[in-house]
């Protein structure tokens, strides 16, 4: 791995120059290791024989003893998480349609409207993401338990597009606003009307806008956990984020396999996913200081 | 079903639409923006100020007291010692992360702004535990932390720093029950930083940095006097969110420790779940709950001073 520290001045110096770029290396493999290791973690300790994973003379970091699948139909036989993520799954869906087809139009509106108060409302609507689920399931719990909702997934199919509306409103605003107007005014020329001017011209084109949307609200009802650990407390409706951790670990009996088993196969699909959409993200998030 | 007539191709003419605008007071806009907004106040903007008014009542779960209470919540909880040791933790555990994660983000956006082969796999790989969803990734660190098979611990023995029959308890100290509560956190939200830093520091322009090296300007110099300073707008929205997902936070601290040992390593947030759901004190909860409002308050004027930037250059 060589650095940019090769620069046009680099030979000048050449000890200092490999020197310094050792360093960069170390420092960098440093930073890798850390942030790899609880995933490697999870998979050295998902594919390991319990009497393996609980003797102590064992070195940890080998498999001392053949690795083994049973971790995983542990998982998916004897334990409830084929229905935590089914769940997961509709719950998930269900969140994506909605806030779709409430941040779509609102996007695309105050990236139409012009002048201070499109302005106002779009900063008014992007602070709303700032307030946290942690201020907000107090009183929310009351709410769904006036909807009668208590123990119902779909208190979470309606709390959830409150966590990703309001950023993809925003997300959306900035995309629609990067696509030509005149096309847009081309087709209503043209004698469209504006929702076919809409859903023709435009909505092709904000494709890559869409899915974004898609993964970063997919990845919200996958990630949240507050909620679904207040509105949701029978085992057979909990989400996979909430299923795991209250319902496989237990007081002090723990299955240390099976669990790193379901840490593994929810981690590496969205990470996978989310991390290559989060430059747009960012994008969303900076959109103010980097001008 | 419709006969295949080929009228849907051409575009009907629809005067009113294209041409001027119909004569009402409310823009189409406003419409199109209506279902968010309600929705966004029914399920924002209602429970926050619900969230308020419970505060201020005597509300439980099992009593519909709605009667106002004042500030006797707020007092209540003032006296007690779990609840100031929570907002302890809670701003102590945001200033070291905020700190350590500015320092390491400046130093790894420094490297990875540089172009180097492999680049964007090792940048892939660096942003991975932000992108992976956070329970899980906590729950791997839970069993990093494992009272008696913690790797650390067995890394540790084998390096001969702690004796063979040691075992410390990092989630059973409260010390250290804070501290790998901080290093969770930091692990999570490093990669985050880092990428609002690094957009900042791939926006610098790259005559400004080549000239002051024809200046003579050494690597810090450079770094101090040109790249952090131009920075600074983009390291606030770093810090900001850092600050916000850190305070905010309540599943990593749930899934580490639940608070304990002793309620000693309790955040606003969790804290407000044991009281306000755990033990049903709704009103005491949501007290508690909203001692996160003043950050949330000072982020959002942030926010606000950066928009109105924004808007006026």
């Amino acid at each position: 791995m060589s650095t940019a520290q090769a620069r046009p001045q680099a030979p000048a110096h050449p000890l200092r120059w490999y020197v310094l770029r050792l360093i960069v290396v170390a420092v960098l493999a440093v930073f890798l290791v850390q942030a790899l290791f609880p995933f490697v973690w999870m998979a050295i300790t998902a594919f390991k024989r319990d009497s393996d994973l609980y003797n102590p003379t064992h070195n940890p970091f080998f498999f001392n003893e053949p690795p083994t699948l049973r971790q995983f139909s542990i998982l998916f036989h004897e334990t409830k998480f084929s229905h935590w993520v089914v769940n997961t799954a509709w719950i998930g869906l269900l969140t994506v349609i909605i806030t779709l087809a409430l941040s779509v139009p609102a996007g695309y509106a105050l990236a139409r409207l012009r002048g201070r108060l499109g302005q106002q409302l779009a900063i008014a609507i992007f602070l709303t993401y700032l307030i946290p689920p942690t201020l907000l399931f107090l009183p929310l719990s009351q709410v769904v338990s006036w909807l009668k909702l208590q123990d119902n997934d779909w208190a979470l199919v309606l709390t959830y597009p409150s966590l990703s509306v309001p950023f993809c409103v925003w997300l959306l605003m900035g995309f629609f606003r990067s696509l030509p107007q005149e096309l847009e005014e081309a087709a209503l020329v043209d004698g469209a009307g504006r929702l076919s001017a809409f859903t023709r011209v435009l909505l092709p084109l904000a494709l890559p806008g869409l899915l974004t949307v898609v993964i970063f609200t997919l990845t919200v009802a996958v990630n949240e956990f507050i909620y679904a650990l207040t509105f949701v407390s029978i085992s057979d409706l909990k989400t996979v984020s909430v299923g795991v951790p209250t319902d496989l670990i237990r007081g002090d009996v723990f299955f240390w396999g099976a669990i790193m088993a379901s840490a593994l196969v929810v981690s590496l699909p969205v990470a996978l996913l989310y991390n290559a959409f989060l430059d747009r993200f960012v994008e969303g998030l900076t959109a103010g200081a980097l001008r | 079903m419709a006969k295949p007539v080929s009228e849907t191709a051409v575009p009907l003419i629809r005067p009113e639409a294209a041409v001027a605008r119909p004569k009402r007071a409310i823009p189409w806009e406003f419409w199109l923006l209506l279902p968010a907004v309600i929705y966004i106040f029914l399920l924002i903007g209602f429970p926050l100020i619900l969230s308020i008014y419970y505060s201020l009542s005597h509300i439980s779960v099992g009593r519909r007291d709605f009667s106002f209470a004042g500030l006797a919540n707020f007092r209540a909880i003032l006296h007690d010692g779990i609840f100031l040791q929570a907002l302890r933790n809670t701003v102590l555990i945001t200033i070291a992360v905020l700190v350590i994660v500015l320092i390491l983000a400046t130093i790894l956006a420094t490297i990875l702004a540089a172009r180097f082969r492999g680049r964007a796999v090792v940048r892939y790989l660096l942003l991975l535990p932000w992108a992976a969803p956070v329970v899980m990734s906590t729950i791997a660190w839970k069993w990093i932390f494992d009272s008696q098979y913690s790797v650390i611990n067995w890394v540790l023995r084998q390096l001969h720093i702690i004796g063979p029959y040691e075992f410390p308890q990092w989630l059973g100290v409260p010390k250290l029950a804070i501290i790998s509560i901080i290093m969770v956190q930091v692990w999570r939200i490093l990669p985050f930083a880092t990428v609002i830093t690094l957009a900042g520091v791939n926006a610098v322009p790259k005559e400004l940095l080549e000239a002051a090296l024809v200046d003579g300007a050494g690597f810090f110099t450079r770094l101090f006097q040109i790249t952090l300073p131009m920075i600074r707008p983009i390291i606030g929205v770093a810090v900001l969110f850092t600050a916000l997902f850190t305070f905010t936070d309540m599943a990593v601290v749930w899934i580490l420790t639940r608070g304990g040992p002793y309620n000693s390593s309790h955040v606003l947030a969790s804290w407000a779940f044991q009281v306000g759901i755990v033990a049903g004190d709704l009103a005491q909860g949501a007290a508690i709950a909203l001692f996160m409002l003043p950050v949330l308050a000072a982020v959002a004027v942030w926010v606000l001073r950066l928009a109105s930037r924004e808007v006026t250059e």
